[in-house]
């Protein structure tokens, strides 16, 4: 699938939830049971800080295509970065450099990348396309 | 205004109290950080934008004078507040962080040396620690820190320990704002004067929550912010000794400041203008005075008791109510931690104002917060500009509730039934 396509797809699987309390359970649930990143990748240089929460983002390459795995102290932000993995693992780099993010803001959850929310989140993106930047071509 | 007689009285004067957020109707508990603002000092901004906008101090016609004369008054006002003993000693600034900076800088300037030290409490917020850091790097001086006890309370044994004839000033909150404690000022400030040290309050929380008598006290300096205590943003006061504020430097040049200037050499405004550089926020300090008004016609007669009774159950419950929930640690509950302790006079030293900082088990506080948030409940998480704070009691974020006179207990029950819904989701 295109990362177009699943972000279509998750967009979906939120319409369902008209009452915001459902959709926090829902992404506490994708924070609990998503496999994350190791605790050995849990170092410093795969760290970013923020002051609300932390978030470690590593990356590995295979036959051209990304694969990310991250972990956060907050589980709602680590449910969003199960979103956000779901999203770009597997991709060239070429077409996460392309791509312009909009499921978050569409399942309404832009609050969320918000720079002075400090929760990691934007810097994890910008860190993502900077591991697309680096491996592209 | 006159004539509130409940709570209820009182969050009518609130607009901002009134709305519903995700749906839910509005539950208030981040005082801490700045409060609501009542419809009196609304309509004091609406009519300054509307009939009273021109600079202050400088022009020949009516709207400067009538500009000057509000902001002059609001002057008064404070003076009146913290029982100043004249207009020269408040200095507007933008808040207590710029009141902050403005001491550190000038005072330590003319009075810190090399060797010497700057005395701050181990509770302090980052703006009582970083412009002491600043002023120290500048003179060579060197930053001791009056530790914090596990309930929350000022270690007095080792202040007066640490405390020497190097010590050229003191800087104590007067109530932390992540533990909520009143600190023992009057304690801080005889022994500081005894060695000859001078004393800057930071009553950024202090003003709200205390009747602050700035003679009785005999601190050099008491520093706070207009926008905790009902007045808009951008207003902060310096109360300074007189002879202090004269013997100091100016803060910043420029306009406002100056008797005259050549390109040679400036001679500077008599006090408190001369450390007023430039356009004030004219209308945020004149907010001021209804904001001030407001604050002393709740701690007078009937509706002072109102909100006393209102207070004490909010503290005793949250304090029960917190604690029972498996694996919640409560961060500064002074004299509460220990069974059968005295309770120390309202708003006396080492008494509880009701606000609350807490950490559970299992659950990370900016998911609390977010969870609360989508119930209609604003707290807060975070460092909370207290890192070092956070550092002694072994953690790196907390939540807060923070709750002022136009808060209920249906409130807080309110808040801790959305906190034990959260629980439940996060664990």
């Amino acid at each position: 699938m295109t990362i177009k396509e699943i972000e279509n797809e998750i967009v979906e699987e939120f319409a369902i939830f008209t009452d915001w309390m459902d959709k926090y359970e829902y992404i506490i649930e994708l924070g609990k049971n998503v496999p994350v990143i190791e605790e050995k990748e849990k170092t410093e240089e795969n760290l970013i800080k923020g002051c609300q929460s932390r978030v470690w983002l590593s990356c590995k390459v295979e036959d051209g295509k990304l694969w990310f795995a991250a972990d956060s102290d907050a589980i709602i932000t680590k449910g969003i970065i199960s979103l956000l993995i779901r999203v770009y693992n597997g991709q060239a780099p070429a077409d996460i450099l392309a791509n312009e993010l909009e499921f978050i803001g569409k399942i309404g959850l832009q609050e969320n990348l918000s720079p002075t929310r400090a929760n990691g989140l934007v810097s994890m993106i910008k860190q993502i396309k900077i591991y697309a930047m680096a491996y592209n071509g | 205004m006159c004539s509130m007689k409940s709570i209820e009285d009182i969050r009518g004067n609130f607009p901002a109290l009134q709305q519903n957020v995700w749906g839910k109707p509005l539950v208030y508990l981040d005082n801490g950080a700045t409060s609501q603002k009542p419809q009196c000092v609304i309509d004091l901004v609406d009519r300054m934008h509307c009939g009273a906008n021109a600079n202050v101090h400088r022009a020949m016609h009516k709207l400067s004078d009538e500009a000057t004369a509000l902001y002059e008054g609001a002057r008064e006002k404070v003076g009146e507040f913290i029982n100043a003993p004249a207009r020269e000693n408040i200095i507007f600034t933008s808040g207590t962080t710029a009141s902050i900076n403005l001491v550190a800088s000038s005072f330590c300037r003319k009075f810190l040396r090399e060797g010497d030290k700057v005395m701050i409490s181990g509770d302090s917020h980052h703006s009582n620690i970083v412009p002491w850091q600043m002023a120290c790097e500048m003179a060579g001086a060197s930053i001791v820190v009056i530790p914090v006890k596990d309930n929350g309370e000022l270690d007095m044994e080792e202040f007066h320990r640490l405390l020497d004839e190097k010590v050229k000033i003191v800087a104590v909150e007067h109530i932390s704002n992540v533990l909520g404690l009143v600190n023992p000022v009057k304690e801080v400030i005889e022994a500081a004067h005894s060695k000859g040290a001078a004393v800057l309050v930071d009553g950024a929380q202090g003003i709200v929550h205390c009747k602050v008598d700035v003679q009785e006290l005999d601190c050099e300096f008491y520093v706070c912010s207009g926008h905790k205590i009902y007045a808009t943003t951008g207003s902060g006061v310096v109360y300074g000794k007189k002879e202090l504020l004269e013997a100091m430097p100016p803060y910043m040049g420029g306009g406002d400041m100056v008797d005259t200037v050549t390109f040679e050499k400036t001679t500077y405004a008599p006090l408190p203008l001369k450390f007023e550089a430039g356009t004030p926020n004219f209308i945020a300090q004149a907010s001021l005075a209804p904001a001030l008004e407001f604050a002393q016609s709740l701690r007078e007669g009937e509706i002072a008791q109102v909100i006393e009774a209102e207070e004490r159950k909010i503290i005793a419950y949250l304090k029960d109510e917190l604690q029972k929930i498996e694996g919640c640690t409560v961060y500064g509950l002074g004299w509460m931690q220990q069974e059968g302790a005295a309770e120390p006079q309202w708003g006396a030293p080492g008494s509880k104002i009701p606000l609350f900082s807490f950490n559970i088990e299992g659950c990370f506080p900016s998911d609390l917060a977010q969870l609360l948030d989508k119930m209609g409940v604003a707290v807060r998480t975070g460092l909370m500009c207290c890192e070092p704070l956070m550092t002694r009691f072994g953690v790196t974020s907390m939540v807060r509730v923070s709750f002022l006179p136009y808060n209920t207990l249906q409130e807080a029950e309110y808040f801790i039934a959305s906190l034990h819904r959260a629980v439940r989701m996060l664990r």
